[in-house]
């Protein structure tokens, strides 16, 4: 049984990623590598589309942790879009909508990144 | 008094399954999905916490997950026999400063606070480790 997926696609110069699933400390490595993979090739425009994410634990919650200085350092970002209530929750509960830009959909993401460049 | 039980190996694949039992029987006991929700969590983090620094990862230990319910308690208790622990060397950080320095880790037991009604750690004599994860149905949530 697969418990966690990510499609990684690219839309305007921007990597998506869209997660399905379960992401705990067993799959967390599995983001860990995509975005890992994404640095090393100089990718720093990221949306994580949050639509098919089951659940998150504080070991997900970590990865993003892991990059977000990064990604920002060389003027990029990592914005989660498309969140369930009960996702978001866990990310509301430890006060992380204070650093992460959380949308509502992808549109939305995209155009924040769009004012960011102009 | 109820009492279900668990036993799982020291692997984060076994997480899946210790979430599924303990939402069944929280949902069981009369808990809303927000509520089911939380204690899953709660308790996803505890055993997170035994694999990775009580076990060092080592696959072949044991957890042990018991739920025992009373009335309006519902108390998870997590037994494992790995490194002990001192919860008190834990301090809930500073979520402000936590996320402006970029820090990674160590949220699993201050989140497991916020979700539950109680936490309390208790060592045995035989140097056995339990970890007690307690929440009360209310009204509020109440299915």
């Amino acid at each position: 049984m697969s418990q966690f997926k990510i499609d990684l696609r690219e839309k305007n110069d921007i990597n998506v990623l869209d997660l399905k699933g379960y992401l705990d400390a067993h799959t967390a490595p599995e983001l860990e590598k995509v975005l890992q993979n994404l640095m090393d090739v100089n990718k720093f425009n990221i949306i994580v589309n949050c639509k098919d994410l089951s659940y998150i634990s504080s070991a997900g919650l970590g990865v993003f942790m892991a990059y977000i200085e990064d990604v920002r350092k060389h003027k990029g970002d990592i914005k989660l879009t498309n969140m369930s209530a009960k996702v978001y929750n866990v990310f509301d509960l430890l006060g992380f909508p204070l650093l992460y830009d959380i949308t509502k959909d992808e549109t939305e993401a995209i155009k924040n990144f769009s004012s960011l460049k102009s | 008094m109820k009492t279900l039980q668990l036993k799982i190996k020291s692997k984060t694949d076994k997480l899946y399954f210790v979430r599924d039992f303990v939402s069944d029987a929280a949902r069981n006991f009369g808990f809303d999905e927000e509520a089911v929700s939380k204690i899953a969590l709660a308790v996803d983090e505890a055993c997170t916490n035994i694999i990775k620094h009580s076990y060092n990862y080592a696959p072949n230990k044991e957890l042990d997950v018991r739920i025992i319910t009373n009335e309006k308690v519902f108390e998870v208790v997590i037994t494992h026999q790995g490194k002990l622990f001192d919860p008190s060397a834990i301090h809930a950080p500073n979520m402000q400063e936590y996320l402006s320095s970029y820090r990674r880790g160590g949220l699993g037991m201050h989140l497991m606070k916020l979700l539950m009604d109680k936490v309390d750690y208790k060592i045995l004599p035989n140097q056995t480790c339990e970890v007690h994860l307690v929440k009360l149905i209310t009204k509020k949530n109440e299915n």
